[in-house]
């Protein structure tokens, strides 16, 4: 039943007003300044960039001249890719996100899933102590957190995981844990871990127990009942879940920077080197439009499917 | 909702715990060293705190988070609640969906972006001559994230909320931007203080908005623990961390006991009242057979 | 004919009118929800509006707080327009089907927020002293320090009656007063309801979808389909001489034929017979008509009794279905052509003998003044 509601319908204006100003001045104008500047010529100067509106003499408007030169810097990396030896910087920054925010999420979800559901299926009085233990390391400070991995993946022989290693007689030398790929990806799961397991339980614990009594009632074994019911049943909690860890995952810099050293390539890690050390800001606003575009063109497809297969939740009453 | 033993399931909780937790005991155990090293126990002293106490650049950045993320948190759920109810209330409008992308966007956008528009936009001419990077900026940038978060939780609990409630208040006689205040915000208080409390932990855990957007002058704690890490590792950053967990847990603790007696206090008030209301007792002597006999 | 009607009722409504709502419509988006009704209450009746989920009947009410504003029409209370008066300055107040208390007070604030409103402000005295008034009249003096969440149903249900009393309005509005509670508590509420409502002498309209609810509680009831006001009239009116094919099916069960006019009486290809119309029914020849008869008013005889005389319907049918209730017994009966016929059968009916069962051949019968003709 859809009603309208006569309920304070006065000051709306002025209730508006408020979020609205505040996202136009510090979302949707920012965001078009990195528009703007991705169209602009580096230079040496505060801020170190020239704009692509250019003022001739005895006119009243600015002419647009946009400078593509970052974008072409992309393309040209595009087409080309397969040549031997290409400069591939920016693509293969881009390929290794992908890759490591794609394994990221796996893991997480790979762990997870289990996790969520076994803390869902148990007793009610020990869930809120389980969740909160699952919050706590969240709460707590993310940069020592990544810190703490520094310590135990230390690669001389006073790193705490290679100590155990050495004592247990398993290796001879302190094996290159920290500094690498592997480093990163540890890191990465455990930090995201959570974000996938709140969305998975806040499904999972939902899920009406009758329902697997059903299937159970009508014959269908355990594992048949997890792949037939549970598992389609939980799709909403795994999609969420998904994105909560690939897209933060992706544009992640300070795990790589921490645990990565100098050749694990990151995009985050790009466009902030762009930013900082390289002082290049048109290109680093080009990447960032193309990271936009990557990465809100899979959220935009999913609503579109969602509201396509007629699910319910996002529509709201 | 039966548990039977199932020891794959318990073991399976307890490797993702340790998973979670040995790393973080490890920083609290090496924060007690008496060494330089921090995956040594060079005897037990609490030489690392006493540093950590008199480290004023340390001390300087943690007032600073604290303050950043007071001024924020507050902030972000004063703009989110008013964009939970332009959401939650106003239905649709010209730019109503532009509105809730631009709102929840910054939930599902890299921080590096982020920041970087920030950035470009602090930096503009038009904004650098109002100060450009600094706290201000910081404070602007983590308002803006943090306003996603308080708007997705305030707007829940709206859309959950009794309409009635306010329509009663009105009825009653009470002026609407009356009943804002004296119904609404009451009833959805508790999701109010949840946006607080997130959007205060999101400031006071950010590096890359607060590392962009810094000059000299204002160094955040993230900021610089950033910096040291770089330069070395000392059991000085343990026992920050150790202050940190230890903080924050009998937070969680103490809110999550108030949660559960409020909610026992409440069960049991409700038992009560069943059981001597004047309107349940004489159904329960009249109809129930049992009590005849 | 008149015998169910409620006599005192039926003289309040003669009364002039308090409350007048005229040709008041809503429309949503492309439905209309109120479609031009108009009504007329008198001073201290209590009114029942009464249909089922979505007839309308909730936002007539809601239109009569002030929640909802009519796209057109206009509603008189005690000689004021309301139209234009928004929801927090109408004279009126309203129980919510929810009771809407404020789980973040207490009884007592609950009670005394509607006192507090009122500008000039009130003493504090005053307005403890009313609270305790209202609080005594529900006997929830007891509780007055609780907050709503401790309380049951029954008690939140008297907390919301005091709250919606204390600030003495023109109109008492019930939004589905009893339906959040448990059926057996429901029935002894209804009573105790319209006493202390008689008691505060309060003009009151209730909105239900529960007939007994209706009929027990109002003096007079309007039945809504919708969004139009079908027939307005006592319980007694509205059973025993429904205006219209809705009505007659809603409130209770009825056999309804329909048919066409020839000869004085109703050619009917569901019953063997032509059925014999009540002598002023006022039809012409060749109209379209349906008969309604209750259940309790088809005589039920074994086959092969004594047949009726002249003005009386009759057709023979074996027995499909029983369901016994204790006083008495509803019988479905199919006749040859499969229409089923209800009737309802007092226990004491049959005496010693034993009552028909399933298979039976048996005979249904009316008098025809006993059915009711409608038009629409």
């Amino acid at each position: 039943m859809t009603r309208r509601r006569f309920v304070l319908a006065r000051g709306r204006f002025w209730t508006g007003l408020l979020p609205w100003a505040w996202m136009l001045l510090f979302f949707a104008l920012p965001f078009a300044l990195i528009v703007k500047v991705s169209l602009s010529t580096p230079e040496l100067a505060i801020p170190p960039y020239v704009p692509p509106f250019v003022m001739e003499p005895g006119e009243l408007l600015p002419h647009f001249r946009p400078d593509f030169t970052s974008y072409r810097r992309l393309h040209d990396e595009v087409l080309a890719l397969g040549t031997p030896a290409a400069d591939l910087q920016y693509l293969s920054a881009w390929g290794g996100s992908l890759l490591l925010a794609a394994l990221t999420t796996l893991l997480c979800l790979l762990i997870g899933y289990p996790f969520a559901y076994h803390i869902a299926r148990s007793r009610e009085a020990a869930r809120n102590t389980l969740l909160m233990l699952v919050m706590l390391p969240f709460w707590t400070s993310f940069l020592l957190r990544v810190y703490a991995w520094m310590v135990l993946l230390d690669s001389s022989e006073l790193g705490l995981i290679n100590r155990l290693l050495l004592a247990a007689g398993l290796v001879d030398a302190p094996l290159q844990l920290l500094y690498n790929q592997g480093a990163v990806l540890v890191g990465m799961v455990y930090s995201y871990l959570p974000f996938m397991v709140l969305p998975l339980y806040a499904n999972l614990v939902k899920l009406d127990q009758r329902l697997l009594e059903a299937a159970a009632d009508l014959g269908a074994r355990p594992w048949t009942t997890f792949l037939r019911v549970t598992l389609p049943l939980s799709r909403r909690g795994i999609v969420a879940g998904a994105m909560l860890v690939f897209i933060p995952a992706v544009g992640e810099f300070v795990i790589p920077d921490l645990l990565g050293g100098g050749d694990v390539l990151m995009i985050g890690r790009r466009i902030w080197e762009d930013f900082g050390p390289n002082q290049d800001w048109p290109m680093a606003a080009a990447v960032a439009v193309t990271m936009v575009l990557v990465l809100l063109a899979p959220i935009v497809l999913l609503h579109r499917h969602g509201r396509a297969n007629g699910d319910d939740g996002e529509a709201g009453p | 909702m039966s548990v039977r033993s199932r020891p794959g399931a318990t073991a399976w909780l307890l490797a993702v715990y340790a998973f979670l937790y040995v790393p973080i005991l490890c920083l609290i155990v090496f924060s007690f060293t008496a060494g330089e090293i921090t995956t040594q126990l060079d005897g037990f002293s609490l030489r690392w705190y006493a540093e950590l106490a008199r480290d004023e650049e340390l001390i300087g950045a943690v007032l600073l988070s604290l303050r950043v993320g007071a001024l924020a948190a507050t902030a972000a759920v004063v703009v989110g609640t008013a964009a939970a109810f332009v959401l939650a209330r106003f239905g649709r409008y010209p730019g109503s969906a532009a509105f809730a992308g631009m709102t929840t966007a910054p939930m599902v956008m890299p921080e590096v972006v982020i920041g970087l528009s920030l950035v470009l936009l602090f930096t503009h001419p038009l904004f650098a001559s109002l100060g450009g990077r600094g706290v201000a900026a910081i404070w602007a940038a983590h308002t803006t994230l943090c306003t996603a978060y308080v708007t997705v939780l305030v707007q829940s609990r709206l859309r959950e909320m009794d309409r009635s409630l306010e329509e009663a208040a009105l009825d009653l006689g009470c002026p609407p931007f009356k009943v804002f205040f004296v119904i609404t915000v009451p009833v959805i208080a508790p999701a109010l203080l949840a946006g607080w409390l997130l959007a205060f932990t999101l400031s006071m855990d950010d590096f890359v908005l607060a590392a962009m957007l810094s000059d000299p002058g204002s160094t955040t704690l993230p900021v610089l623990v950033f910096a040291r890490l770089h330069h070395g590792l000392k059991p000085e950053i343990n026992a920050l961390a150790t202050v940190i967990v230890v903080l924050v847990s009998l937070a969680v603790v103490v809110a999550n006991r108030a949660m559960l007696s409020a909610q026992r206090k409440r069960a049991a008030a409700l038992r009560h009242a069943a059981g001597i209301s004047p309107t349940a007792a004489p159904t329960v002597t009249l109809s129930s057979p049992d009590m005849r006999r | 004919m008149d015998h169910n009607g409620d006599g005192a009722a039926g003289g309040r409504a003669n009364r002039r009118a308090y409350l007048r709502i005229e040709g008041v419509t809503k429309r949503f988006d492309d439905t209309l929800a109120v479609d031009d009704v108009s009504l007329e209450i008198a001073e201290r009746e209590i009114f029942a509006l009464l249909g089922s989920s979505g007839c309308g009947k909730s936002t007539l009410l809601r239109m009569l707080a002030g929640l909802e504003m009519p796209d057109a029409g206009r509603i008189v209370l005690d000689g004021e327009d309301l139209a234009a008066v928004p929801a927090h300055r109408r004279p009126t107040n309203m129980m919510f089907q929810s009771y809407a208390l404020f789980p973040h007070m207490t009884v007592e604030a609950n009670v005394a927020f509607g006192l507090w409103q009122l500008r000039p402000r009130l003493a504090r005295a005053e307005v403890e002293a009313r609270v305790a008034e209202m609080l005594e009249l529900v006997q929830m003096q007891r509780y007055a320090r609780r907050k709503p969440h401790e309380l049951s149903g029954g008690q939140q249900q008297r907390v919301a009656l005091a709250r919606s009393l204390a600030k003495e309005p023109k109109l008492l509005l019930l939004d589905e007063p009893l339906a959040a509670l448990d059926k057996k508590i429901r029935q002894r509420t209804q009573l105790e309801l319209v006493n202390l409502i008689e008691r505060v002498g309060v003009t009151c309209i209730l909105v239900t979808h529960d007939q007994e609810e209706a009929m027990t509680m109002a003096g007079r009831i309007g039945v809504m389909n919708e969004g139009r006001l079908l027939q307005v009239g006592t319980p007694g009116e509205i059973y025993e001489t429904p205006d219209c094919r809705f009505t007659a099916e809603f409130i209770g069960e009825t056999n309804l034929f329909q048919g066409r006019v020839v000869g004085g009486a109703l050619a009917c290809a569901e019953f063997p017979a032509a059925i014999v119309l009540p002598p002023d029914a006022g039809l012409a020849q060749g109209d379209e008509a349906w008969v309604s008869v209750r259940p309790e008013r088809v005589a039920l005889s074994r086959a092969g009794g004594v047949p009726g005389g002249a003005g009386c319907n009759a057709a023979t049918g074996e027995v499909a279905e029983i369901a016994y209730l204790g006083s008495h017994s509803v019988y479905h009966v199919r006749l040859a052509n499969g229409r089923i016929v209800i009737a309802s059968v007092p226990s004491v009916h049959w005496g010693d003998a034993a009552p028909p069962t399933w298979g039976d051949a048996v005979r249904v019968a009316w008098f025809a003044p006993d059915g009711v003709v409608l038009t629409r």
